[in-house]
Protein backbone atom coordinates (compact mmCIF):
# COMPACT_ATOMS: atom_id res chain seq x y z
CA UNK A 1 0.00 0.00 0.00
CA UNK A 2 1.23 3.63 -0.51
CA UNK A 3 1.47 5.51 2.64
CA UNK A 4 0.59 8.75 0.72
CA UNK A 5 -2.91 7.45 1.20
CA UNK A 6 -3.30 7.00 4.81
CA UNK A 7 -2.65 10.38 5.18
CA UNK A 8 -4.87 12.85 6.00
CA UNK A 9 -5.45 15.30 2.71
CA UNK A 10 -2.53 18.12 2.87
CA UNK A 11 -3.14 21.32 4.62
CA UNK A 12 -6.14 19.98 7.28
CA UNK A 13 -5.87 19.16 10.50
CA UNK A 14 -5.57 15.57 11.17
CA UNK A 15 -8.90 14.40 13.66
CA UNK A 16 -8.27 11.19 14.04
CA UNK A 17 -5.85 9.00 13.77
CA UNK A 18 -5.60 5.28 13.95
CA UNK A 19 -2.29 3.73 14.53
CA UNK A 20 -1.13 -0.25 14.07
CA UNK A 21 -4.49 -1.01 15.55
CA UNK A 22 -5.26 -4.66 15.54
CA UNK A 23 -8.20 -6.42 17.26
CA UNK A 24 -8.60 -9.95 18.22
CA UNK A 25 -11.96 -11.60 19.73
CA UNK A 26 -11.59 -14.22 22.37
CA UNK A 27 -14.87 -16.19 23.45
CA UNK A 28 -15.00 -19.76 24.60
CA UNK A 29 -10.95 -19.70 24.13
CA UNK A 30 -11.71 -19.34 20.38
CA UNK A 31 -9.57 -16.37 18.99
CA UNK A 32 -10.84 -14.49 16.28
CA UNK A 33 -8.56 -12.26 14.58
CA UNK A 34 -10.75 -9.39 13.30
CA UNK A 35 -8.59 -6.72 12.26
CA UNK A 36 -5.17 -6.57 11.25
CA UNK A 37 -3.07 -3.86 11.66
CA UNK A 38 -5.18 -1.02 10.08
CA UNK A 39 -3.82 2.55 9.90
CA UNK A 40 -5.62 5.68 9.30
CA UNK A 41 -5.33 9.25 8.98
CA UNK A 42 -9.11 11.38 9.39
CA UNK A 43 -8.65 14.89 9.11
CA UNK A 44 -11.20 17.49 10.49
CA UNK A 45 -14.59 17.74 8.28
CA UNK A 46 -13.83 14.96 6.19
CA UNK A 47 -16.49 12.58 5.39
CA UNK A 48 -14.76 8.96 4.94
CA UNK A 49 -16.42 5.82 4.73
CA UNK A 50 -15.31 2.34 5.65
CA UNK A 51 -16.08 -0.30 2.55
CA UNK A 52 -16.10 -3.74 3.13
CA UNK A 53 -17.48 -7.70 2.96
CA UNK A 54 -19.69 -8.20 5.56
CA UNK A 55 -17.56 -9.94 8.95
CA UNK A 56 -14.68 -7.81 7.93
CA UNK A 57 -14.93 -5.88 10.93
CA UNK A 58 -15.86 -2.81 9.56
CA UNK A 59 -18.16 -2.01 13.02
CA UNK A 60 -15.27 -3.70 15.80
CA UNK A 61 -13.18 -0.72 14.03
CA UNK A 62 -15.82 1.77 14.49
CA UNK A 63 -16.13 0.69 17.25
CA UNK A 64 -12.52 1.16 18.56
CA UNK A 65 -12.57 4.61 17.07
CA UNK A 66 -15.74 5.70 19.35
CA UNK A 67 -14.35 4.09 22.40
CA UNK A 68 -16.51 0.81 22.96
CA UNK A 69 -13.77 -1.52 22.70
CA UNK A 70 -9.91 -0.92 23.58
CA UNK A 71 -7.71 -2.30 20.42
CA UNK A 72 -5.71 -5.63 21.30
CA UNK A 73 -2.75 -3.40 20.01
CA UNK A 74 -2.24 -0.34 18.63
CA UNK A 75 -3.50 3.66 19.56
CA UNK A 76 -6.39 5.58 18.43
CA UNK A 77 -6.57 9.03 18.64
CA UNK A 78 -8.74 12.37 18.66
CA UNK A 79 -7.05 15.49 18.06
CA UNK A 80 -4.15 14.04 19.33
CA UNK A 81 -5.24 12.56 22.75
CA UNK A 82 -5.83 8.86 23.28
CA UNK A 83 -9.22 7.26 22.76
CA UNK A 84 -10.07 6.10 26.67
CA UNK A 85 -13.62 5.58 25.96
CA UNK A 86 -17.37 6.82 24.61
CA UNK A 87 -17.44 10.54 24.44
CA UNK A 88 -20.72 12.85 23.78
CA UNK A 89 -18.58 14.92 21.67
CA UNK A 90 -18.14 11.56 19.22
CA UNK A 91 -21.78 9.59 18.51
CA UNK A 92 -21.90 6.65 17.75
CA UNK A 93 -25.26 5.68 15.08
CA UNK A 94 -26.00 2.27 15.76
CA UNK A 95 -26.40 -0.52 12.69
CA UNK A 96 -29.33 -1.70 14.71
CA UNK A 97 -32.14 0.63 16.31
CA UNK A 98 -30.58 2.71 18.78
CA UNK A 99 -33.50 5.21 19.42
CA UNK A 100 -34.90 4.78 23.00
CA UNK A 101 -38.47 2.95 22.43
CA UNK A 102 -39.53 4.36 26.28
CA UNK A 103 -39.16 8.35 24.88
CA UNK A 104 -40.93 10.34 22.44
CA UNK A 105 -39.35 11.75 19.51
CA UNK A 106 -38.89 15.15 21.73
CA UNK A 107 -37.29 12.88 24.58
CA UNK A 108 -34.96 11.26 22.77
CA UNK A 109 -33.97 14.40 20.85
CA UNK A 110 -32.98 15.92 24.26
CA UNK A 111 -31.21 13.05 25.82
CA UNK A 112 -28.23 14.25 25.77
CA UNK A 113 -29.10 17.68 26.00
CA UNK A 114 -30.13 17.87 30.18
CA UNK A 115 -27.28 20.12 30.56
CA UNK A 116 -29.12 23.06 29.02
CA UNK A 117 -31.80 25.17 30.32
CA UNK A 118 -35.27 24.03 29.57
CA UNK A 119 -35.77 26.92 26.78
CA UNK A 120 -32.45 26.15 25.24
CA UNK A 121 -33.37 22.50 25.22
CA UNK A 122 -36.59 23.11 23.97
CA UNK A 123 -35.61 25.34 21.18
CA UNK A 124 -32.22 22.81 20.29
CA UNK A 125 -34.96 20.07 20.12
CA UNK A 126 -37.43 22.05 17.43
CA UNK A 127 -34.36 22.63 15.48
CA UNK A 128 -33.46 19.46 14.58
CA UNK A 129 -36.78 17.72 14.27
CA UNK A 130 -37.55 20.20 12.00
CA UNK A 131 -33.83 19.28 10.17
CA UNK A 132 -34.86 15.91 9.70
CA UNK A 133 -38.39 16.18 8.89
CA UNK A 134 -40.55 15.04 11.83
CA UNK A 135 -42.84 17.83 12.45
CA UNK A 136 -45.81 16.54 13.51
CA UNK A 137 -44.75 13.70 15.63
CA UNK A 138 -42.56 15.50 18.48
CA UNK A 139 -45.32 13.45 21.16
CA UNK A 140 -45.19 10.18 19.33
CA UNK A 141 -42.92 6.96 20.37
CA UNK A 142 -40.76 5.36 18.07
CA UNK A 143 -43.26 2.16 17.84
CA UNK A 144 -45.47 4.25 16.05
CA UNK A 145 -42.75 5.96 13.50
CA UNK A 146 -41.83 3.98 10.78
CA UNK A 147 -38.18 2.56 9.76
CA UNK A 148 -37.11 5.27 8.11
CA UNK A 149 -38.45 7.60 10.50
CA UNK A 150 -36.71 6.16 13.17
CA UNK A 151 -33.26 6.07 11.28
CA UNK A 152 -33.78 9.91 11.05
CA UNK A 153 -34.52 10.20 14.33
CA UNK A 154 -31.43 8.29 15.52
CA UNK A 155 -29.26 10.81 13.43
CA UNK A 156 -31.10 14.18 15.03
CA UNK A 157 -30.42 12.69 18.41
CA UNK A 158 -26.72 12.42 17.66
CA UNK A 159 -26.75 15.57 16.18
CA UNK A 160 -28.10 17.41 18.80
CA UNK A 161 -25.89 17.16 21.51
CA UNK A 162 -23.36 19.15 18.54
CA UNK A 163 -20.67 16.19 18.10
CA UNK A 164 -17.12 17.06 16.23
CA UNK A 165 -17.42 13.47 15.14
CA UNK A 166 -20.38 10.89 13.74
CA UNK A 167 -19.69 6.92 13.71
CA UNK A 168 -22.34 6.17 11.70
CA UNK A 169 -22.51 2.39 11.29
CA UNK A 170 -24.86 1.44 8.19
CA UNK A 171 -27.44 3.34 9.24
CA UNK A 172 -29.57 3.72 6.16
CA UNK A 173 -28.77 -0.28 5.74
CA UNK A 174 -32.51 -1.42 6.54
CA UNK A 175 -34.05 1.52 4.31
CA UNK A 176 -35.87 0.54 0.81
CA UNK A 177 -34.02 2.17 -1.96
CA UNK A 178 -36.02 5.49 -1.91
CA UNK A 179 -35.56 6.52 1.46
CA UNK A 180 -31.74 5.77 0.97
CA UNK A 181 -31.16 7.71 -1.55
CA UNK A 182 -33.00 10.68 0.59
CA UNK A 183 -31.84 10.13 3.44
CA UNK A 184 -28.31 10.11 1.85
CA UNK A 185 -28.71 13.57 0.55
CA UNK A 186 -30.34 14.73 3.43
CA UNK A 187 -27.11 13.57 5.54
CA UNK A 188 -24.96 15.25 2.60
CA UNK A 189 -27.11 18.17 3.16
CA UNK A 190 -26.09 18.40 7.04
CA UNK A 191 -22.60 17.58 6.76
CA UNK A 192 -22.35 20.24 4.42
CA UNK A 193 -24.15 22.44 6.54
CA UNK A 194 -22.34 21.68 9.91
CA UNK A 195 -19.37 20.50 9.05
CA UNK A 196 -18.57 17.36 11.42
CA UNK A 197 -16.14 14.57 10.77
CA UNK A 198 -18.27 11.66 9.73
CA UNK A 199 -16.85 8.08 9.50
CA UNK A 200 -19.80 6.31 7.71
CA UNK A 201 -19.80 2.12 7.38
CA UNK A 202 -21.63 0.24 4.27
CA UNK A 203 -21.27 -2.50 1.99
CA UNK A 204 -23.01 -0.50 -0.65
CA UNK A 205 -20.56 0.75 -3.34
CA UNK A 206 -22.40 3.19 -4.99
CA UNK A 207 -23.59 4.85 -1.27
CA UNK A 208 -19.91 5.07 -0.29
CA UNK A 209 -18.94 6.64 -4.18
CA UNK A 210 -22.05 8.94 -3.78
CA UNK A 211 -20.82 10.05 -0.36
CA UNK A 212 -17.21 9.71 0.57
CA UNK A 213 -14.43 12.28 0.32
CA UNK A 214 -12.27 9.33 0.37
CA UNK A 215 -13.25 5.67 0.33
CA UNK A 216 -11.61 2.93 2.92
CA UNK A 217 -11.43 -0.42 1.04
CA UNK A 218 -11.23 -3.26 3.43
CA UNK A 219 -10.38 -6.98 2.73
CA UNK A 220 -12.44 -10.27 4.22
CA UNK A 221 -11.49 -11.05 7.67
CA UNK A 222 -8.91 -10.39 8.77
CA UNK A 223 -9.48 -6.98 7.83
CA UNK A 224 -7.12 -4.69 6.60
CA UNK A 225 -7.22 -1.90 4.43
CA UNK A 226 -6.86 -2.73 1.12
CA UNK A 227 -6.52 1.32 -0.85
CA UNK A 228 -8.16 4.27 -0.16
CA UNK A 229 -9.93 5.77 -2.76
CA UNK A 230 -10.05 9.77 -2.72
CA UNK A 231 -13.57 10.51 -4.86
CA UNK A 232 -12.49 13.63 -6.36
CA UNK A 233 -15.55 15.10 -7.60
CA UNK A 234 -17.78 18.16 -5.96
CA UNK A 235 -21.04 17.55 -4.18
CA UNK A 236 -23.69 17.33 -5.73
CA UNK A 237 -22.37 14.56 -7.39
CA UNK A 238 -23.57 13.72 -11.15
CA UNK A 239 -23.46 9.56 -10.52
CA UNK A 240 -23.92 9.27 -14.22
CA UNK A 241 -20.73 11.30 -14.49
CA UNK A 242 -17.65 9.25 -16.57
CA UNK A 243 -15.48 10.42 -13.76
CA UNK A 244 -17.71 8.76 -10.94
CA UNK A 245 -18.72 5.34 -13.31
CA UNK A 246 -14.67 5.25 -13.59
CA UNK A 247 -13.93 5.57 -9.93
CA UNK A 248 -17.09 3.07 -8.65
CA UNK A 249 -15.66 0.54 -11.75
CA UNK A 250 -12.44 0.73 -9.58
CA UNK A 251 -13.93 -0.14 -6.60
CA UNK A 252 -15.63 -2.88 -7.57
CA UNK A 253 -12.53 -4.80 -9.42
CA UNK A 254 -10.25 -4.16 -6.25
CA UNK A 255 -13.35 -6.09 -4.17
CA UNK A 256 -12.42 -8.32 -7.01
CA UNK A 257 -15.94 -8.08 -8.67
CA UNK A 258 -16.98 -7.95 -12.13
CA UNK A 259 -19.78 -4.85 -12.64
CA UNK A 260 -21.99 -7.54 -14.55
CA UNK A 261 -24.76 -9.64 -13.18
CA UNK B 1 -81.81 1.96 31.32
CA UNK B 2 -79.78 3.25 28.65
CA UNK B 3 -83.22 4.27 26.50
CA UNK B 4 -84.22 6.30 28.94
CA UNK B 5 -81.20 8.18 28.74
CA UNK B 6 -81.69 8.49 25.17
CA UNK B 7 -84.89 9.67 24.90
CA UNK B 8 -84.02 12.19 27.56
CA UNK B 9 -81.37 14.03 25.75
CA UNK B 10 -84.01 13.25 22.55
CA UNK B 11 -85.98 15.73 24.44
CA UNK B 12 -83.80 18.83 24.40
CA UNK B 13 -84.83 20.30 21.71
CA UNK B 14 -82.16 23.38 21.79
CA UNK B 15 -79.27 21.09 22.28
CA UNK B 16 -80.44 19.41 19.24
CA UNK B 17 -80.27 22.08 16.49
CA UNK B 18 -76.62 23.06 17.23
CA UNK B 19 -75.11 19.92 16.24
CA UNK B 20 -77.97 18.27 15.67
CA UNK B 21 -76.30 15.06 13.22
CA UNK B 22 -73.09 15.14 14.81
CA UNK B 23 -74.93 14.60 18.22
CA UNK B 24 -76.44 11.89 16.90
CA UNK B 25 -74.08 9.84 15.16
CA UNK B 26 -71.71 9.73 18.56
CA UNK B 27 -74.66 8.63 20.32
CA UNK B 28 -74.76 5.64 17.60
CA UNK B 29 -71.51 5.22 18.06
CA UNK B 30 -72.31 5.28 22.14
CA UNK B 31 -74.63 3.17 21.88
CA UNK B 32 -72.81 0.47 19.65
CA UNK B 33 -70.26 0.74 22.14
CA UNK B 34 -72.16 -0.13 24.92
CA UNK B 35 -73.50 -3.16 23.31
CA UNK B 36 -70.19 -4.18 22.93
CA UNK B 37 -69.20 -3.81 26.13
CA UNK B 38 -72.54 -5.02 27.69
CA UNK B 39 -71.49 -8.17 25.64
CA UNK B 40 -69.45 -10.05 28.98
CA UNK B 41 -72.31 -9.22 31.65
CA UNK B 42 -74.83 -10.87 29.64
CA UNK B 43 -72.52 -13.78 29.23
CA UNK B 44 -72.10 -14.43 32.53
CA UNK B 45 -75.92 -13.59 32.91
CA UNK B 46 -76.71 -16.50 30.63
CA UNK B 47 -74.06 -18.95 32.83
CA UNK B 48 -76.03 -17.94 36.02
CA UNK B 49 -79.04 -18.77 34.72
CA UNK B 50 -77.90 -22.36 33.39
CA UNK B 51 -76.40 -22.51 36.90
CA UNK B 52 -79.75 -22.44 38.19
CA UNK B 53 -81.59 -24.73 36.17
CA UNK B 54 -78.87 -26.95 35.99
CA UNK B 55 -79.12 -26.96 40.13
CA UNK B 56 -83.04 -27.32 40.19
CA UNK B 57 -82.80 -29.90 37.76
CA UNK B 58 -80.75 -32.45 40.12
CA UNK B 59 -82.34 -33.63 43.13
CA UNK B 60 -79.40 -34.52 45.28
CA UNK B 61 -78.36 -30.32 45.52
CA UNK B 62 -74.84 -30.68 44.62
CA UNK B 63 -74.38 -27.22 44.31
CA UNK B 64 -76.16 -24.17 45.90
CA UNK B 65 -78.34 -21.98 43.78
CA UNK B 66 -77.35 -18.45 42.53
CA UNK B 67 -80.06 -17.20 44.79
CA UNK B 68 -78.71 -19.14 47.47
CA UNK B 69 -75.22 -17.87 47.04
CA UNK B 70 -75.87 -14.29 47.27
CA UNK B 71 -77.95 -15.06 50.06
CA UNK B 72 -74.41 -16.33 51.38
CA UNK B 73 -72.72 -13.33 50.57
CA UNK B 74 -75.30 -11.03 52.29
CA UNK B 75 -75.43 -13.41 55.67
CA UNK B 76 -71.56 -12.44 55.76
CA UNK B 77 -72.29 -8.75 55.27
CA UNK B 78 -75.34 -8.98 57.98
CA UNK B 79 -72.40 -10.80 60.18
CA UNK B 80 -69.55 -8.27 59.62
CA UNK B 81 -67.90 -10.99 58.13
CA UNK B 82 -67.08 -10.33 54.32
CA UNK B 83 -65.15 -6.81 54.64
CA UNK B 84 -63.34 -8.30 58.00
CA UNK B 85 -62.62 -11.62 56.15
CA UNK B 86 -61.47 -9.90 52.54
CA UNK B 87 -59.44 -7.17 54.71
CA UNK B 88 -57.22 -10.09 56.53
CA UNK B 89 -56.79 -11.35 53.12
CA UNK B 90 -55.66 -8.64 51.32
CA UNK B 91 -53.26 -7.75 54.24
CA UNK B 92 -51.67 -11.18 53.98
CA UNK B 93 -51.47 -10.50 50.50
CA UNK B 94 -50.17 -6.93 50.58
CA UNK B 95 -47.11 -7.48 53.00
CA UNK B 96 -46.29 -10.92 51.42
CA UNK B 97 -46.12 -9.56 48.05
CA UNK B 98 -44.67 -6.47 48.83
CA UNK B 99 -41.66 -7.28 50.79
CA UNK B 100 -41.00 -10.09 47.79
CA UNK B 101 -41.20 -7.26 45.04
CA UNK B 102 -38.88 -5.31 47.26
CA UNK B 103 -36.23 -8.04 47.84
CA UNK B 104 -36.65 -10.02 44.97
CA UNK B 105 -36.36 -6.89 42.70
CA UNK B 106 -33.55 -5.07 43.19
CA UNK B 107 -31.91 -8.95 43.67
CA UNK B 108 -32.64 -10.33 40.16
CA UNK B 109 -31.89 -6.97 38.29
CA UNK B 110 -28.25 -6.86 40.03
CA UNK B 111 -28.11 -11.14 39.31
CA UNK B 112 -28.94 -10.22 35.56
CA UNK B 113 -26.50 -7.12 35.21
CA UNK B 114 -23.93 -9.48 36.13
CA UNK B 115 -24.37 -11.86 34.15
CA UNK B 116 -21.29 -14.66 35.71
CA UNK B 117 -23.74 -14.19 39.16
CA UNK B 118 -26.65 -15.61 37.02
CA UNK B 119 -24.90 -18.32 36.00
CA UNK B 120 -23.47 -19.51 39.16
CA UNK B 121 -27.16 -19.12 40.56
CA UNK B 122 -28.71 -20.26 37.91
CA UNK B 123 -29.04 -24.17 38.94
CA UNK B 124 -30.25 -23.89 42.52
CA UNK B 125 -33.19 -21.52 41.33
CA UNK B 126 -34.21 -23.93 38.93
CA UNK B 127 -34.43 -26.47 41.30
CA UNK B 128 -36.30 -24.07 43.78
CA UNK B 129 -38.61 -23.21 41.25
CA UNK B 130 -40.92 -26.31 40.85
CA UNK B 131 -41.52 -26.84 44.52
CA UNK B 132 -45.04 -25.69 45.20
CA UNK B 133 -45.48 -22.71 47.86
CA UNK B 134 -47.78 -24.74 49.60
CA UNK B 135 -45.14 -27.14 50.14
CA UNK B 136 -43.70 -24.58 52.60
CA UNK B 137 -46.97 -25.22 55.05
CA UNK B 138 -45.52 -27.07 57.22
CA UNK B 139 -42.42 -25.21 57.61
CA UNK B 140 -44.16 -22.26 57.80
CA UNK B 141 -46.04 -23.38 60.56
CA UNK B 142 -43.33 -24.80 62.56
CA UNK B 143 -41.35 -21.73 62.47
CA UNK B 144 -44.28 -18.51 62.46
CA UNK B 145 -46.78 -20.71 64.57
CA UNK B 146 -50.91 -20.56 63.21
CA UNK B 147 -51.49 -17.16 62.52
CA UNK B 148 -51.08 -14.03 59.83
CA UNK B 149 -47.11 -13.97 59.84
CA UNK B 150 -47.27 -18.03 58.48
CA UNK B 151 -49.62 -16.53 55.35
CA UNK B 152 -47.59 -13.87 55.22
CA UNK B 153 -44.33 -15.98 54.80
CA UNK B 154 -46.34 -18.45 52.44
CA UNK B 155 -47.22 -15.53 49.68
CA UNK B 156 -43.88 -14.42 50.27
CA UNK B 157 -42.33 -17.70 49.66
CA UNK B 158 -44.71 -17.42 46.50
CA UNK B 159 -43.89 -14.51 45.15
CA UNK B 160 -40.20 -14.15 45.88
CA UNK B 161 -38.58 -16.38 43.14
CA UNK B 162 -40.91 -15.98 40.10
CA UNK B 163 -40.14 -11.89 40.64
CA UNK B 164 -36.52 -12.61 41.23
CA UNK B 165 -36.43 -14.73 38.10
CA UNK B 166 -38.65 -12.43 36.17
CA UNK B 167 -36.12 -9.54 37.77
CA UNK B 168 -33.11 -11.38 36.06
CA UNK B 169 -34.99 -11.87 32.77
CA UNK B 170 -35.83 -8.23 32.80
CA UNK B 171 -32.07 -7.00 33.22
CA UNK B 172 -30.50 -9.70 31.00
CA UNK B 173 -32.66 -8.97 27.95
CA UNK B 174 -31.76 -4.85 28.12
CA UNK B 175 -30.05 -4.52 24.56
CA UNK B 176 -26.36 -3.28 24.57
CA UNK B 177 -27.74 -0.74 22.09
CA UNK B 178 -28.97 1.06 24.64
CA UNK B 179 -26.34 0.82 27.83
CA UNK B 180 -23.90 2.05 24.77
CA UNK B 181 -26.21 4.81 23.75
CA UNK B 182 -26.52 5.90 27.19
CA UNK B 183 -23.06 5.88 27.89
CA UNK B 184 -22.34 7.89 24.78
CA UNK B 185 -24.19 10.63 25.85
CA UNK B 186 -22.19 10.99 28.82
CA UNK B 187 -24.20 9.17 31.35
CA UNK B 188 -22.42 7.87 34.39
CA UNK B 189 -23.32 4.99 36.57
CA UNK B 190 -26.03 6.14 38.37
CA UNK B 191 -27.49 7.94 35.40
CA UNK B 192 -27.07 4.63 33.37
CA UNK B 193 -29.30 2.99 35.40
CA UNK B 194 -32.15 6.02 35.83
CA UNK B 195 -32.13 6.77 32.15
CA UNK B 196 -31.51 3.77 30.42
CA UNK B 197 -31.64 0.26 32.67
CA UNK B 198 -34.98 1.91 34.57
CA UNK B 199 -36.86 2.44 31.61
CA UNK B 200 -35.85 -0.37 29.14
CA UNK B 201 -36.34 -3.12 32.28
CA UNK B 202 -40.13 -1.76 33.64
CA UNK B 203 -42.37 -3.60 31.11
CA UNK B 204 -40.87 -6.75 31.80
CA UNK B 205 -41.38 -5.99 35.55
CA UNK B 206 -44.83 -5.30 35.15
CA UNK B 207 -45.83 -8.08 33.61
CA UNK B 208 -44.11 -10.51 36.03
CA UNK B 209 -45.76 -8.31 39.14
CA UNK B 210 -49.32 -8.88 37.37
CA UNK B 211 -48.58 -12.68 36.63
CA UNK B 212 -47.23 -12.92 40.47
CA UNK B 213 -49.63 -11.16 41.86
CA UNK B 214 -52.16 -13.41 41.00
CA UNK B 215 -49.73 -16.36 42.41
CA UNK B 216 -49.91 -14.70 45.60
CA UNK B 217 -53.72 -14.26 45.83
CA UNK B 218 -53.76 -17.93 44.83
CA UNK B 219 -51.27 -18.55 47.60
CA UNK B 220 -53.18 -17.02 50.20
CA UNK B 221 -56.74 -18.88 50.11
CA UNK B 222 -54.61 -21.85 49.92
CA UNK B 223 -52.91 -20.67 53.19
CA UNK B 224 -55.54 -19.15 55.20
CA UNK B 225 -57.41 -23.01 54.61
CA UNK B 226 -54.90 -24.66 57.60
CA UNK B 227 -52.35 -21.68 58.78
CA UNK B 228 -54.80 -18.98 60.20
CA UNK B 229 -58.45 -18.67 61.38
CA UNK B 230 -59.99 -15.84 59.65
CA UNK B 231 -59.79 -14.51 55.66
CA UNK B 232 -61.09 -16.08 52.72
CA UNK B 233 -59.32 -19.42 52.21
CA UNK B 234 -60.58 -19.76 56.18
CA UNK B 235 -64.01 -18.64 55.47
CA UNK B 236 -64.51 -21.46 52.63
CA UNK B 237 -62.80 -24.15 54.55
CA UNK B 238 -64.96 -22.99 58.00
CA UNK B 239 -68.04 -22.91 56.26
CA UNK B 240 -67.70 -27.01 55.21
CA UNK B 241 -66.52 -28.31 58.68
CA UNK B 242 -69.05 -25.97 60.77
CA UNK B 243 -72.01 -27.42 58.94
CA UNK B 244 -72.07 -28.05 55.29
CA UNK B 245 -72.69 -24.48 54.30
CA UNK B 246 -72.20 -25.03 51.38
CA UNK B 247 -73.93 -21.42 50.16
CA UNK B 248 -70.78 -20.01 52.13
CA UNK B 249 -68.64 -21.97 50.16
CA UNK B 250 -69.23 -20.63 46.82
CA UNK B 251 -69.79 -17.39 48.29
CA UNK B 252 -66.61 -17.26 49.42
CA UNK B 253 -65.41 -18.46 45.80
CA UNK B 254 -67.23 -15.87 43.92
CA UNK B 255 -65.74 -13.21 46.28
CA UNK B 256 -62.59 -14.34 45.76
CA UNK B 257 -62.81 -14.25 42.21
CA UNK B 258 -64.02 -10.78 41.93
CA UNK B 259 -61.08 -9.64 44.10
CA UNK B 260 -58.62 -11.23 42.17
CA UNK B 261 -60.19 -9.95 39.29
CA UNK B 262 -59.95 -6.34 40.29
CA UNK B 263 -55.80 -7.15 41.02
CA UNK B 264 -55.46 -7.78 37.93
CA UNK B 265 -57.28 -5.03 36.80
CA UNK B 266 -55.77 -2.55 38.97
CA UNK B 267 -52.03 -4.27 37.32
CA UNK B 268 -53.02 -4.21 34.12
CA UNK B 269 -53.44 -0.11 34.51
CA UNK B 270 -50.09 -0.12 34.94
CA UNK B 271 -49.11 -1.30 31.45
CA UNK B 272 -51.26 1.30 30.32
CA UNK B 273 -49.06 4.08 31.20
CA UNK B 274 -47.37 5.50 27.94
CA UNK B 275 -43.82 5.48 28.79
CA UNK B 276 -44.01 1.54 29.59
CA UNK B 277 -46.47 0.97 26.73
CA UNK B 278 -43.22 0.46 23.94
CA UNK B 279 -42.39 -2.73 24.50
CA UNK B 280 -46.23 -4.24 24.12
CA UNK B 281 -47.00 -2.53 20.95
CA UNK B 282 -43.10 -2.97 19.03
CA UNK B 283 -43.03 -5.04 16.45
N1 LIG C 1 -18.07 -9.70 20.69
C1 LIG C 1 -17.54 -10.53 19.77
N2 LIG C 1 -16.94 -11.67 20.17
C2 LIG C 1 -16.39 -12.50 19.25
N3 LIG C 1 -16.40 -12.29 17.93
C3 LIG C 1 -17.00 -11.17 17.48
C4 LIG C 1 -17.60 -10.23 18.37
N4 LIG C 1 -18.10 -9.22 17.64
C5 LIG C 1 -17.83 -9.51 16.36
N5 LIG C 1 -17.17 -10.68 16.25
C6 LIG C 1 -16.67 -11.29 15.01
O1 LIG C 1 -15.85 -10.35 14.38
C7 LIG C 1 -16.05 -10.36 12.98
C8 LIG C 1 -16.28 -8.94 12.49
O2 LIG C 1 -17.49 -8.45 13.03
P1 LIG C 1 -18.03 -7.01 12.67
O3 LIG C 1 -19.33 -6.87 13.34
O4 LIG C 1 -16.98 -6.01 13.00
O5 LIG C 1 -18.19 -7.11 11.09
P2 LIG C 1 -18.82 -6.06 10.08
O6 LIG C 1 -17.78 -5.77 9.07
O7 LIG C 1 -19.41 -4.92 10.79
O8 LIG C 1 -19.95 -6.93 9.40
P3 LIG C 1 -21.38 -6.48 8.85
O9 LIG C 1 -21.17 -5.78 7.55
O10 LIG C 1 -22.08 -7.77 8.63
O11 LIG C 1 -22.01 -5.61 9.89
C9 LIG C 1 -17.19 -11.30 12.71
O12 LIG C 1 -16.66 -12.48 12.17
C10 LIG C 1 -17.80 -11.55 14.06
O13 LIG C 1 -18.20 -12.89 14.14
MG1 LIG D 1 -21.34 -4.24 11.15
Amino acid sequence: MVTKEVEAAPGLKTKLSVDNVSMTYKRDGKLTHVLENVNLEVSDGEFVCLLGPSGCGKTTLLNTMAGFLTPTSGTIQVNGEAVRGPDPRRIFVFQERGVFPWLTVEGNIGFGLSKLTKPEREQRIAHYVKMVGLQGFEKSYPAELSGGMKQRLEVARALAVNPDMLFLDEPFGALDSITRLVMRSELLRIWQAERKTIIFVTHDIDEAVQLADRVVVMSARPGTIQQIVPIDIAHPRDISSQHYLELRDGIFKQIGLAHQV
Amino acid sequence: MCMSKMSGSDSIPQRADMQASGGRQKMRHGWSRFVVALRPFLFIALLIVAWDIAVRRQPAHLLPTPWETVGGILDLVRHNLLLKYVVASLFRVTWGFSLAAILAIPLGLAIGWYRRAEMALNPILQILRPISPLAWIPIAILWFGVGDLSAVFLIFVGSFLPLLLTSINAARSVPDVYVNAGRNFGLGPMQLIARIFYPAVMPQLIVGLRITLGVAWLVVVAAEMIAVDSGLGFLIVDARNAGNRYDLVVAGMVIIGLIGFLLDVGMRSLEKVKSFRWSYSED
